[in-house]
């Protein structure tokens, strides 16, 4: 789908943060990027999702940039605006009427599991509650490249492996290509179809990690050879990739 | 009714009716004469004996500390949004906001009253005090917006019209109603101070020239009940733009959050 191809970025605090990555992203996968924070990670997906530019290299979209759905670690929903106004952003900002956009909305609320609750306000729902809003708003377009920035690290632990099988529901049934950033080992071979693990300061793919369990996966997943297999590979790499730095 | 609603209200309404009852008290018991201390009681008489024409100047100083109100949010929101938009507009100009700001309005008053007319002058202090808390507020809320909300709006190729209608707007309220509430309490100290320098007789005199006007007469209990009349104003003014927070804010800002639920 896309390549990125010696890609470096250097802030203009003088700080590098990318440091000739290469990443290839095929078309209908699950891809993690794995690596210690501040090791470039929201950097790359930032630049992925046309929010930052490259200092050099660049990237190379197969057929041009499709739409693009991104989820941030925090919810980032409009505090003044319903749970359905707040999905309905997407929609509006390319002129969409409420009316138009109904149908599209209460169906992006149904996916992430929300419906009946259109005109609640963010303060009244819980972390994990707003957090699926931010993905339903993210799918709305049904974009054909979702970007998530460890969009469960501030959740907790049963939340967070609850949406960890909702978003492969997702995946499964909408066919997107999905570049997921997270710190975590476990998730990131739990969710993916192949994991890149980042090395720091510049940061950089290190490793690549297929993950061959095909989809659905479930609870059972975890408890598989290939899974435990996948974990520890995954963990040496991060930890050479680290000790590298 | 709940318990901190009692403290709100049923608390300093006590206060208040304790310290009246104590004044009305000493001035009874040490036969105080009116026109050195006036009982609230005669206050009151006063009020209603003058009515006719303390409800003219009331009329007047409410009209001109709206108007300046009004002006000031006018044209601290445009120029808030103007900063907001070009940073060289913003350095060009905010010094000349601060200068304005920091300048006492007692002194500008005797000048302004050289180049236009009292009615005029006393509006354009109004409207000078009120501006900068409305303008610096919002210039601030303006730019509190989430920074990954604007990545967002970036992302979805949004104009930055709809940006800042949808976005910067509503994001900035809450620190625009807070600089209203200050302004709209300075609105009124600006106009009752410009009116004092500007010492403006006849029928647009407002509260200000009632106070002083009385004083000239030793009309102890006018100038109580003038007085008495601004502070309400003030106090009338600051509930309004209290309810209009809590009524714009209360589904979703924590400032307008219900306690104790
Ligand atoms: N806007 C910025 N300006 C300057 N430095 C930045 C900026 N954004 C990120 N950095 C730096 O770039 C490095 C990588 O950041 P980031 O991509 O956020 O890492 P990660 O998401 O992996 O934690 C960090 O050292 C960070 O301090
Ligand atoms: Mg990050």
């Amino acid at each position: 789908m896309l390549s990125l191809r010696g890609v470096d970025k250097v802030f203009a605090s003088g700080a590098q943060a990318l440091g000739g990555l290469d990443l290839d992203v095929r078309e209908g996968e699950f891809l993690s990027l794995l690596g210690p924070s501040g090791c470039g990670k929201s950097t790359a997906l930032r630049m992925i999702a046309g929010l930052s530019q490259p200092t050099r290299g660049a990237i190379e979209w197969r057929a041009g940039q499709p739409e693009i759905g991104f989820v941030f670690q925090d919810a980032v929903l409009m505090p003044w605006a319903s749970v359905f106004d707040n999905v309905w952003l997407p929609l509006r900002l390319t002129g969409a009427s409420r009316a138009q956009s109904s149908a599209k909305i209460e169906a992006a609320l149904e996916l992430v599991g929300l419906q009946g609750f259109a005109k609640a306000y963010p303060r009244e729902l819980s972390g994990g509650m707003k957090m699926r809003v931010s993905i339903a708003r993210a799918l709305v377009l049904r974009p054909a490249l979702l970007l998530m920035d460890e969009p469960f690290a501030a959740l907790d632990e049963i939340t967070r492996l609850k949406l960890n099988n909702d978003l492969l529901r997702l995946k499964q049934e909408l066919g997107a290509t999905v570049i997921f950033v997270t710190h975590s080992v476990f998730e990131s071979v739990y969710l993916s179809s192949r994991v890149a693990v980042f090395s720091a300061r510049p940061g950089r793919v290190a490793a690549e990690i297929e993950v061959a369990a095909p989809l659905p996966r479930d609870d059972e997943f975890r408890l598989s050879r290939l899974y435990a297999q996948a974990c520890k590979q995954a963990s040496d790499a991060l930890h050479a990739a680290m000790g590298e730095a | 009714m709940r318990r901190s609603d009692l403290a709100d209200y049923a608390l300093p309404l006590a206060v208040f009716l304790a310290m009246l009852g104590l004044w009305e008290a000493l001035v009874r018991i040490n036969d105080i004469p009116p026109y050195v201390l006036p009982a609230p009681s005669l206050i009151g008489a006063t009020l209603v004996k003058d009515w006719d024409t303390l409800s003219g100047s009331l009329l007047v100083t409410l009209r001109i500390t709206f108007e300046a109100l009004i002006a000031a949010t006018i044209g601290g929101v445009a120029l808030a949004i103007l900063f907001a938009r070009s940073r060289w507009i913003e350095r060009s100009f905010f010094p000349f906001a601060v200068v304005l700001q920091v300048t006492p309005i007692v002194a500008i008053a005797p000048l302004l009253l050289v180049y236009l007319d009292a009615n005029t002058a006393v509006l354009v202090c109004a409207f000078l005090v009120a501006f900068f808390p409305i303008l610096s507020n919002m210039a601030l809320g303006l730019a509190s917006a989430d920074h990954n909300l604007i990545d967002l709006f970036e992302l979805y190729k949004a104009s930055r019209w709809k940006q800042l209608i949808l976005l910067r707007l509503p994001a900035a309220l809450p620190y625009f109603l807070g600089g209203l509430r200050i302004a709209g309490g300075l609105a009124l100290i600006g106009a009752i101070v410009a009116e004092i320098a500007a010492g403006s007789a006849g029928q647009g005199a407002g509260l200000a020239f009632r106070i002083v006007e009385a004083g000239f007469r030793l009309n102890i209990p006018r100038m109580f009940a003038a007085l008495a009349l601004i502070s309400a104003s003030g106090i009338l003014i600051y509930l309004i733009f209290t309810l209009l927070s809590f009524l714009l804010l209360s589904r979703w800002h924590d400032s307008a959050r219900e306690r104790g639920l």
